[in-house]
């Protein structure tokens, strides 16, 4: 037995935690747990007896604040206290069962709070007009004389009160309103407010909330080995060595992996690595990331590419240009290296239900995983989501780890099998980021003016990969041309053109997918503001019309930043905009590079206008958490390809920053409102080329690709 | 059977001796507090105290370990939260959270040893590794608890 904690101790804390436990409507077995009077008003808002307002959350927490952010849009509007708010996920087999009430589980794209906003607001509306109504009911007045306020409703005339516990059980009888009124973003009280986070004291305690902390009785543990080839699968396994070890319970071998099961964690991965096993590698042996290259090139010169854009007359505009200028940039893979590895604790149980516990940023998504692998009908599958330690966009879409948990654990019916990736094997199976190589050619007329611009690019489809549905029979992945597609400068005549080459390295949703285009785009523009002999920000400025919103989050950051004022000796300033995931941000950097050619960055202000902000201390910390996400990818982080796998296998060659390298950051949040944009990525976009661009400034060396590591920044 | 001080009580494991200190804490006494991150000595998720030093549990065998003062996350404060906790609340300090436990008793031997760190002291001992980015507020935190009145 490897754990101590029953299985009620495990139910209290996942319940706490959020781990999917709903009341009423719970797995049976589940029900018991939590014998508390409480009523759910509706689908998001269950309220207790003693005046506890708990609130489901449907999208997924990884650090970006959304189970807080949406926990606050609910409150703001059922007029509860705060103080009594908590927060728990909901479940996503209750989701299937309830026609998915809870809308979208899916947690990506920097959609959490944007895309539900308006239906968990008006899910707090409703429930509040019903507590109202229940108190009027009581009291025999016309509901147009009470009113709510922290969790009370008052009779004004009498002066008379009831405290939302005593009114939920009634509440929940009545037939909810039609309509609601939403408050005015002036007027909120809770949203909008730096709260503090509601996972926050869990996670400091080290409580068990992520997917690797499951415990429950019998639990036993995996460690994976997948075809370290791409493609590959297993051809033989010789385990004799492997099941002569300590603790070893048994060896799984799937067309594409093979599993060592055993009774701790420690003891599966040592068994796993004294595993004799042959691949086949599909015929992708011999790739490597030169071989990449030359199938970007190939995209590159082909002829008659797809256009995702096409304005005015580019080629006569660019033949007659004053000047024109090329250039190429690219990029290599890149992996998501969430700190926590992939994990997935599956449990057949004797009912034949399956309960399955994972870092998830698609609750649903797992579900139908878990149910499609295991051969079960939806309803009988439960998903415990837990909090991921990371997710930046690698545990949405691929559901990877979900579908090999419940195979390994299919082997074992009856006991819990947690799986657990190994960091090298996370490294090495990830969905990265596309490698990519884009050309550009600009023309300027007689003063400098950006005329026409023609891009080309050749990069993997995420969507080909990840969900062939969405992409449909297009030959364009916007995500693969966004930047150049949707291009915010008024530029008379562009082309862009995209080559779709996959290659057979999986590639998927990178923070802020499509970024490495406003790497390429922004440094591009510098070059040409350059050789126009122009202020960067003033060259951008002139692009953008008056009222574009572009144009007042870059006269926002030149504003916070001092642009052109008297910095100390040795530093220098870059400038990049980027709109995307629903807000626009502009940046500024101030960097230095010593005798040794090392880069420092010192600062960092960025302007953000996302229309409304729920939570500006998690807004600015998303700016602070990608500014070193990204930061990493700038100086040290690729994934390049040997023999037809990936190369770096941990930290020691996949370095991540340490706190020394982490620049002051400086949120500069103006929201415009009358629309609502994402937090979780826009920061991370206008990063490398604001970097790069300073990086000019301060050496006069271009920039063209990463990691910087490749590069002599020595002055010359 | 092997016996080690964990949080101020002797723990049994019948566990090799050679197996990673991190490993008998979570698969073996439950105390998951400390994470796996890189199993290489690194990143500092597994990070525990060995008689009052931050010590990476993925890099010490139980052998190494027995005898020894262990602290973990679970164990740092018998009642409520321990200052270091406390003011990671206060600068919201986590993100996704998974480094913080490290990160908490990486800050908790620093304070330790020096009350009044300078910012090179805090570059030298915070040595865990964040993909998150929470970075600037451990920094905020740390100088914070070290202008507190004893
Ligand atoms: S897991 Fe021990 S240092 Fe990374
Ligand atoms: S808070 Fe997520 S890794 Fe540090």
């Amino acid at each position: 037995m490897s754990t101590k904690l029953s299985r009620r101790d495990f139910l209290k804390v996942s319940a706490a935690v959020g781990g999917g436990l709903a009341l009423e409507f719970s797995f049976p077995w589940l029900a018991r747990a939590a014998a508390v009077r409480a009523t759910e008003v509706n689908a998001w808002i269950v309220i207790h007896a003693d005046d506890r307002v708990v609130i489901r959350i449907a999208r997924s927490e990884m650090g970006q604040g959304t189970f807080t952010a949406l926990a606050q849009l609910v409150a703001e509007e059922l007029d509860c206290d705060w103080a009594r708010v908590s927060a728990e996920f909901a479940s996503p087999n209750e989701h299937i069962r309830r026609n998915r009430v809870w809308g979208s589980m899916s947690t990506g794209g920097s959609m959490g709070v944007r895309s539900s906003q308006d239906y968990v607001r008006r899910a707090g509306a409703a429930a509040r007009e019903l507590l109202v109504a229940a108190a009027a009911a009581r009291w025999q007045v016309p509901a147009a004389e009470c009113a709510a306020d922290k969790g009370v409703v008052t009779h004004k005339p009498s002066g008379r009160t009831l405290r939302y516990g005593e009114l939920a059980a009634a509440a929940a009888k009545l037939a909810p309103p039609k309509e609601v009124k939403l408050r005015e973003p002036k007027d909120w009280k809770i949203a909008g407010k730096p709260l503090h986070r509601l996972d926050i004291p869990d996670k400091v305690l080290g409580k068990p909330v992520f997917g690797v902390d499951v415990a429950l009785p019998g639990l036993l543990h995996a460690s994976i080995a997948q075809c370290p080839v791409f493609g590959g699968s297993v051809k033989q396994v010789d385990a004799a060595e492997a099941l002569k070890l300590r603790g070893v319970k048994k060896i799984v071998r799937v067309k594409d992996f093979v599993a060592v099961v055993a009774d701790s964690w420690w003891r599966a991965d040592e068994a796993l690595k004294k595993l004799k096993v042959e691949w086949d590698e599909a015929g992708h042996g011999g790739v490597d990331s030169a071989a990449i290259a030359a199938m970007l090139r190939e995209g590159l010169a082909a002829a008659d590419l797809p256009q995702a854009r096409n304005l005015g007359d580019t080629p006569a505009t660019l033949a007659g240009a004053a000047k024109v200028i090329e250039a190429e940039y690219a990029s290599p893979y890149l992996n998501h290296a969430t700190l926590e590895p992939q994990t997935c604790t599956a449990w057949f149980k004797s009912g034949g239900t399956l309960e399955v516990w994972t870092s998830t940023q698609d609750g649903e998504a797992s579900l139908r995983m878990a149910a499609e692998t295991a051969g079960l009908p939806p309803e009988k599958v439960e998903v415990h989501k837990m909090m991921l330690g990371g997710g930046f966009g690698r545990r949405g879409a691929p559901q990877d780890f979900v579908r090999q948990g419940v195979l390994i654990a299919k082997a074992l019916p009856g006991v819990p099998v947690k799986l657990m990736w190994s960091r090298e094997e996370d490294m090495q199976h990830g969905f990265y980021r596309p490698a990519s190589i884009v050309r550009m050619k600009a023309g300027l007329d007689a003063k400098g003016n950006l005329v026409a611009i023609h891009t080309k690019i050749a990069c993997p489809s995420i969507l080909k990969m990840l969900m062939p549905h969405a992409l449909g029979g297009n030959a364009i992945d916007f995500t693969a041309v966004r930047f150049f597609s949707d291009l915010c400068y008024a530029v008379p005549n562009q082309r862009v053109e995209y080559a779709m080459r996959n290659g057979h390295v999986p590639v998927g949703f990178w923070r802020a997918p499509g970024q490495q285009n406003g790497f390429y785009r922004e440094c591009f523009i510098d070059e040409l503001a350059h050789a126009a002999g122009r202020d960067p920000v003033d060259y951008r400025l002139a692009m953008l019309p008056a009222g574009d919103k572009n144009r007042l989050v870059l006269e926002a950051v030149a504003k916070a930043a001092n642009w052109g004022s008297l910095l100390p000796a040795g530093v220098h300033r870059g400038v990049a905009v980027a709109d995307g995931f629903g807000s626009y941000t502009a940046m500024v950097a101030e960097v230095s590079v010593n005798a040794e050619g090392a880069l420092k960055v010192h600062r960092i202000v960025v302007a953000i206008d996302s229309g409304h902000v729920v939570n500006p201390d998690t807004c600015a910390a998303q700016a602070e958490s990608n500014v070193i996400y990204g930061l990493g990818s700038i100086l040290y982080q690729e994934n390049t390809v040997k023999n037809g796998r990936i190369a770096e296998t941990n930290f020691r060659n996949f370095r991540l920053p340490q706190i020394a390298e982490m620049p002051k950051v400086e949120t500069v949040l103006v929201p415009t409102g009358g629309f609502w944009g994402g937090h979780g990525e826009p920061a991370i976009l206008p990063l490398a080329p604001a970097v790069c661009n300073a990086l000019f400034a301060a050496t006069g060396k271009r920039i063209r690709t990463l990691p910087l590591k490749h590069h002599d920044l020595r002055k010359a | 059977m092997l016996k080690l001080n964990v949080n101020g009580r002797v723990r049994e494991a019948d566990v090799e001796p050679e197996m990673p200190l991190l490993w008998v804490l979570r698969d073996h006494l439950n105390l998951t507090g400390a994470k796996y991150g890189c199993g290489i000595g690194v990143c500092g998720a597994c990070t525990v105290l060995v008689d009052g030093a931050a010590v990476r549990a993925c890099a010490v065998t139980a052998a190494e370990a027995a005898g020894k003062r262990i602290v973990t996350i679970e164990g740092l404060s018998e009642k409520g939260l321990h200052r270091v906790q406390q003011a990671w609340i206060e600068h919201e300090v986590p993100q996704c959270g998974y480094c913080q436990t490290g990160m908490i008793l990486s800050a908790v031997a620093l304070l330790e040893k020096k009350p009044k760190p300078t910012d090179a002291d805090i570059d030298a001992a915070m040595t865990n590794l964040c993909r998150c980015g929470t970075y600037g507020r451990v920094r905020a935190a740390i100088h914070a608890l070290a202008a507190q009145k004893a």
